[in-house]
């Protein structure tokens, strides 16, 4: 197990060395940031001062090599717009996220998988085409316009609960449905289908033989099984919540890390959105660690082999 | 019923409802399972054997499949009328079975001890600790080497052989009085099947328990069963002691069966084959089912089906020519 993480934790350092090579290049390619840092007015000899003390006067890879060496200090350069710097950004907004994205997960969690339970259960027939219906609604519908038809209905019209900002439980209710929606209904379909294969194997009527009852056959014996290729696609699921967020907090004017990569972008305040990338691929990566690890300890045959 | 009867199956018929029609895959199956004997239901693939062991254990698979008439009575009451709890009971405690492959019948993510726990939980329910003891016994009950490191590992880690030992351990912790084992060693090697078959006998000669022994292999038969009953698209055509019918088989299915294993004594020659396919199950003739592969078939056998008839001590069979040889 410990040579496991260890491997996962290298091949980690490899993609994330990518994703910064790949935003720092695109970065380049947008044009010289010092145009969007200086004022108006400002004289050749300060655009001079700024190109040194940004240490962009140097060919690329000395520049590659700088931005490099500060990012594995900790240092991902400095917001342009808010004169901060953006690893502080994104650590004062992050945990706005963290409280809504497990939210979500639970969401679907308690909603999702039972219902793909159950929708196996009753295979064919209405129950389970109606939860196929809305599974399939719930994929396809996208979070910008369920998040504003959300507000509509329940802020506008109803007036029940709050348009947006953060505040009491009262305004979690909106973003965490509108982020987990798509998840609920992934998580609904997916179990689903594992659950019809797993229901047909034959140690499921072993178990029958031995005669337990149905709730510790379909809970235990076949849940168990079915969470496995759930777990499989779990690193798309979490890469969905963190680009799902993006649009929710900007919808819901959450002031959380996606709304930060909103304004970012927005603003095309880039050495900002270059930490932001690689900060959430930080997370990403962490989450999809943690992710395998939790698969070897459902899945037996992998954590041994 | 018969004092020494533990389980009786009477015109048992389970179909499959297709929209092309009905596929009448056990069609009026008979036969009586005594105390401590093993009785060996052979046939080919498709015959109906399977089904028949699933319509008794009530776990069809879904899709269709429904018995339709028919009774099986276990001590006495008609296991098919009885509510699902009552069944659930039933299953694992008074009948069990050892299905075919050992790759797929226990699960992957759990313990060999767990999964042995949940079955002798039912029988005594105790303490995990204790129970754990009692899995260590039925392991080496079923001559696992290292019973005590065994409990604690997970299927695919072991051999297909012992994987097949342990769902015997689990399908015999409940200390049934039927077992029924549907060709339990067809998916293993060759060598490991002999000791399965012996350690199979052995148990069954302890516990006294009666087993139901599936399989289309008539040297199998030989070894392990004292009566047969020949089975031929969904029904029984002949049945009796396992010596009176390999020295004396009246119907010509079984005839053909029988000479269509190899020997290793004898002459040399090419193996014999029965001609043609079995009939679909969705389109069955009036008559005798085997009638159309059937050398000796007269008008009468494809007109009407032959009732089952005694012709020796304990041994019946349906078939108009069984006088002829």
């Amino acid at each position: 197990m410990g040579r496991f993480i260890v491997r996962r934790l290298l091949h980690g350092l490899v993609l994330l060395f990518m994703v910064a090579t790949v935003v720092f290049v695109l970065g380049r390619l947008t044009g010289n940031p010092v145009d969007l840092m200086l004022p108006e007015d400002a004289t050749a000899e300060d655009r001079t001062r700024l190109i040194k003390s940004l240490g962009l006067d140097g060919p690329m890879h000395t520049q590659f090599l700088v931005f490099i060496g500060n990012a594995l200090q900790g240092d991902l350069g400095t917001s342009i717009r808010m004169r901060q710097p953006a690893v502080d950004l994104f650590f004062s907004r992050l945990p706005n996220t963290l409280v809504i994205i497990p939210w979500a997960i639970l969401l679907a969690m308690v909603v999702g998988i039972p219902l793909g339970v159950v929708a196996a259960l009753n295979r064919g027939n209405m129950l389970d085409r109606g939860a196929g219906t809305i599974a399939v609604l719930g994929i396809a519908t996208p979070n910008f316009w369920l998040g504003i038809v959300l507000i509509f209905v329940f802020s506008v019209e109803l007036g029940w609960l709050p348009s947006g900002r953060m505040g009491g439980p009262e305004h979690y209710v909106l973003p965490v449905i509108t982020l987990g929606t798509f998840l609920t209904a992934g998580f609904m379909r997916l179990t689903r289908s594992s659950m019809l294969d797993v229901l047909e194997s034959e140690f499921v009527k072993l178990a029958r033989i031995k005669g337990l009852s149905e709730t510790v056959v379909i809970w235990k014996h076949c849940l168990r099984n079915a969470m496995i290729p759930l777990l499989t696609l779990w690193g798309v699921f979490v890469g969905n919540l963190i680009t799902g967020a993006i649009v929710t907090e900007t919808v819901f004017a959450w002031p959380g890390v996606g709304r930060l990569t909103y304004e970012a972008v927005i603003y095309r305040d880039f050495p900002l959105l270059q930490a932001v990338i690689i900060l959430k691929s930080i997370l990403i990566l962490s989450i999809n660690l943690l992710v395998d690890i939790l698969y070897a300890y459902v899945d037996p045959r992998i954590r041994l082999s | 019923m018969n004092q020494d009867t533990v389980l009786q199956v009477r015109d048992l018929a389970t179909y499959f409802e297709l929209r092309r029609g009905v596929v009448k895959a056990v069609d009026g199956v008979s036969f009586d399972l005594r105390r401590g004997e093993v009785l060996g239901l052979v046939g080919e693939s498709g015959c109906g054997k399977s089904l028949t062991a699933l319509s008794i254990m009530r776990l069809l698979p879904k899709g269709g499949a429904r018995t339709v008439r028919g009774e099986v009575r276990l001590g006495g009451e008609n296991i098919l009328e009885l509510p699902a709890s009552r069944m659930r009971d039933i299953r694992g405690r008074r009948i069990s079975m050892i299905l075919q492959d050992p790759q797929t019948s226990l699960n992957p993510v759990f313990t060999i001890g767990e999964q042995l726990r949940e079955a002798i939980f039912r029988r005594a329910p105790a303490k995990t600790a204790e129970i754990m003891k009692e899995a260590v016994a039925a392991l080496r009950r079923v001559e696992i080497a290292a019973p005590e490191s065994r409990i604690s590992q997970y299927p695919h880690q072991m051999s297909g052989g012992m994987k097949q030992r342990v769902v015997g351990a689990i399908a015999m912790s409940g200390e049934p009085q039927v077992l029924i084992a549907d060709e339990p060693t067809t998916a293993l090697d060759v060598t490991i099947q002999l000791q399965y078959l012996k350690l199979l006998k052995r148990l069954q000669t302890e516990t006294g328990m009666a087993i139901l022994f599936i399989t289309h292999d008539f040297g199998v038969v030989a070894r392990m069963c004292d009566r047969v009953a020949v089975m031929y698209a969904g029904r029984i055509v002949e049945c009796g002691p396992v010596a009176e019918v390999f020295e004396r088989p009246a119907h010509p299915y079984t005839r053909a069966l029988i000479a269509s294993v190899p020997k290793m004594t004898g002459e040399r020659g090419r193996l014999a084959t029965i001609e043609g396919q079995p009939p679909s199950l969705l389109d069955l003739p009036p008559g005798c089912r085997f009638a159309p592969r059937c050398n000796l078939a007269e008008p009468q056998c494809i007109a009407t089906y032959p009732e089952t008839a005694d012709i020796g001590p304990a041994h019946t069979v349906s078939c108009w020519r069984s006088d002829t040889r």
